[in-house]
């Protein structure tokens, strides 16, 4: 044997001696829990204590419910209001007299400021206003309606035989204004629906007498029910000739030889030619008032539907938004209490994490463990949540009181939000347990 | 014989804020395959910190420790965790079973962080294992339905199942009774003589005596290493030795 020789010797047997190092690590690197093994053991942990666990997920269950039921009720009550809105004509623009901006101070809605049958007739003019398809001047005031037995106050819109079909209302009995009747300024009066059950509870209110503030009126319509919760519904108003409201009823003045009106509703030739629609009203309404076509001086203000439900939905959107906020911190409280059990959970269990340590648990293990309990716990309660949330919004419904609206997006968005609660407050009681050192965990009392 | 623990001058310092405790202040010895050593010492002699060095369970301050050919000082927690759960089988003063698990699943925990052993072959090698130690009728015990000394033999058939290279126990008779004591120390010489290496800390002689080589540790420094035949000058008489060794044992020396 030679020195190199023995010299070789001692490295080639450390060579050796690593290359069994790295395979003895690799091979306890290898293998290790399944994350399936682990979730098992979280779930065992919630099973064998059942009230526990149902009281830990109660915050998040009614988190979960507010958010799902409050939701729903604010877009039933959207979605119910902007159909209504919707059903009046999305393409009509209503003129009342006096301006609709308030810049600066005016005075008191004078004569020259009042909308006349002139107005109706020059809006109505398709050469004028092409963009424009019917015009409905009204009249509306309110009276007392007598029958023999029964009375009531209504809403009294005076109006043509192009209100029907401006306003979407459709007769149920009878029929609705002529041409003619609105001519001789007849006393005949279409009644609401709610007004006809009012005064004529056995019904055949057509062809009966009304008292209208102390003139005989022949009941020839009752309009069908507009649905009851409408917004500015036809239900609980009567409508009269426009000339029999204005002469006979509530005295309205001639200015120029032209009997005055209280509303001039302009029905567009589409929704899409509202706003040009818009421009000829004003431009026909300065030129004949001799106002200033910039508008400075306007004595009427048009509202445009399309704009009335933009601010609607607005406010309703806000509104949903708001009680959605509101349910959302409730969620959040919920996942605090699971924060707060896992917590102590970890205090109680801190001899079962030094064991299972001890017997080769890693930490991310252990972690894994304890984050799955708490996703489990969110997670229950989530869905309990979501049968909850959806139970109360139906039986809110069936009371009739408010429409609501359940949709899918919201419901999983709730039960999204649950679980990333769940995970968001599970991650320190989580970390907490897997860093425990096995042995102080082991004698912990 | 081979070699399975090398110890070389192994310490531990506690710090307590501006204190330093020095439980163990460089110990060396070498443990073979197939011992069976009892570690003895007075109360607070660093007898526990030593076995939970030997035990994987903490990392030493100074001095180097192999275990089966891997220097357990340098290895990190994931590996620490591996060796525990695939070298190690701990047996503890208290028993430590999961009080919601019956015995079946307490003893097939370890088998569950091994790891790609089927749910089935769990099962079977858990009951095997409690059938080694003679529980095999009390698999769906729970520990609040077994004896003292049964919990102990779930334990020790939990220490068994991942058919550990060591066998540890600290203190595996501390809570029990003198005969209960002696049944579990049977079975630790029974495992022993079927080739299992066992090692074990103590503060009784009876317990002591049972075993093979004594480790004895005083103040944090290694006192004796001696063989326990030779540990005590005068032999006990047969009449004492009967009453002192454990049920088992006495069997055999008896007629
Ligand atoms: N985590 C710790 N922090 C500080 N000091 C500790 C810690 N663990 C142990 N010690 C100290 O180290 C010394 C040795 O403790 P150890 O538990 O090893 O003793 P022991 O021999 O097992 O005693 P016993 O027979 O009572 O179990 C003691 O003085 C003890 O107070
Ligand atoms: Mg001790």
């Amino acid at each position: 044997m030679t020195a190199h020789d023995s010299a070789g010797e001692p490295s080639a047997v450390r060579t050796h001696e690593a290359a069994a190092l790295d395979a003895a690590i690799d091979d306890l690197l290898a293998g290790g829990i399944s994350w399936r093994e682990t979730a098992h053991f979280a779930f065992e942990t919630l099973r064998t204590n059942p009230v526990r666990t149902l009281l830990t997920a109660l915050g998040v269950l009614i988190g979960v419910a507010a958010v799902i039921a409050l939701l729903a009720i604010g877009r039933g009550s959207q979605e119910s209001i902007t159909s209504s809105i919707t059903a009046n004509g999305a393409n009509l623009i209503t003129l009342r007299p006096g301006a609709s901006t308030s810049g600066g101070v005016r005075g008191a809605v004078g004569e020259s400021d009042s909308l006349t049958m002139n107005d109706a007739e020059a809006l109505a003019d398709p050469l004028r206003a092409p963009n424009i398809a019917l015009v409905s001047p009204e009249y509306a005031g309110s009276a007392q309606l007598v029958t023999g037995s029964n009375n009531a106050n209504a809403r009294v819109t005076g109006a043509t035989p192009v209100y029907a079909e401006v306003h979407n209302t459709t007769v149920e009995e009878g029929g609705f204004l002529s041409e003619a009747q609105n001519r001789s300024a007849e006393n005949v009066v279409i009644l609401g629906a709610t007004i006809a059950t009012t005064l004529f509870p056995d019904g055949g209110a057509v062809g009966e007498q009304v008292r209208l503030n102390g003139q005989n009126f022949t009941v020839i319509g009752v309009l069908k029910s507009s649905g009851g919760t409408g917004f500015g519904s036809v239900d609980d108003g009567v409508i009269v000739p426009l000339t029999t409201a204005q002469r006979k009823l509530f005295g309205a003045r001639a200015i120029g030889g032209s009997w005055s009106v209280s509303t001039i509703v302009v029905q567009a030739t589409s929704a899409e030619t509202v706003d040009a629609a818009a421009e000829e009203v004003a431009t026909i309404l300065r030129e004949d008032h001799s106002l200033p076509a910039d508008g400075s001086g306007d004595t009427f203000s048009a509202i445009n539907q399309q704009t009335i439900l933009e601010t609607v939905t607005q406010t309703t959107q806000l509104l949903t938004l708001f009680l959605g906020a509101i349910a959302a911190i409730s969620l959040l409280v919920g996942g605090i209490g699971i924060m707060n059990i896992m917590l102590v959970s970890v205090r109680e269990r801190t001899r079962e994490i030094g064991l299972r340590k001890a017997l080769g648990a890693k930490e991310g293990d252990i972690l894994l463990q304890f984050l799955f309990e708490s996703l489990a716990l969110s997670g229950v309660g989530g869905l309990a949540g979501l049968i909850l949330g959806s139970a109360i919004a139906l039986s809110v419904n069936l009371t009739g009181l408010v429409t609501v609206s359940l949709s899918w997006d919201v419901a999983l968005l709730a039960f999204g939000f649950a679980l990333a609660v769940g995970l968001f407050f599970g991650i320190a009681p989580a970390r907490s347990a897997a860093r425990l050192d096995p042995i102080v965990a082991l004698r912990y009392e | 014989m081979q070699t399975m623990i090398k110890v070389r001058d192994l310490a531990r310092t506690y710090q307590m804020g501006d204190i330093e405790i020095h439980a163990l202040r460089g110990v060396s010895f070498d443990i073979h395959r197939g011992e069976f050593v009892a570690i003895i010492g007075p109360s607070g002699s660093g007898k526990s910190t030593l076995m939970n060095l030997i035990g994987c369970l903490d990392a030493p301050s100074e001095g180097s420790y192999e275990l089966d050919g891997l220097p357990v000082e340098l290895l990190d927690t994931e590996l620490l965790a591996a060796m525990r759960n695939r070298k190690i089988g701990f047996v503890f003063q208290q028993f430590h079973l999961l009080a919601r698990g019956t015995a079946l699943a307490n003893v097939a925990l370890p088998l569950a962080y091994r790891g790609g052993i089927s749910s089935n072959e769990r099962m079977e090698r858990a009951a095997a294992a409690l059938e080694r130690v003679g529980l095999g009728n009390r698999l769906d015990h729970r520990p609040h339905q077994l004896s003292g000394g049964q919990q102990q033999r779930v334990a020790i058939a939990r220490a068994l199942v991942n058919d550990p290279a060591l066998l540890l126990a600290d203190e595996p008779t501390g809570a029990l009774d003198t005969a209960t004591s002696a049944e579990i120390l049977g079975l630790f010489s029974d495992l022993n003589r079927s080739g299992m290496t066992v090692v074990l800390v103590t503060h009784e002689p009876d317990v002591a005596r049972a075993t093979r080589r004594l480790l004895e540790i005083r103040d944090g420094r290694l006192m004796r290493d001696v063989p326990t035949s030779e540990a005590w000058a005068s032999q006990p008489t047969p009449t004492q030795r009967r009453r002192r060794l454990p049920v088992r044992q006495q069997w055999r020396i008896a007629p």
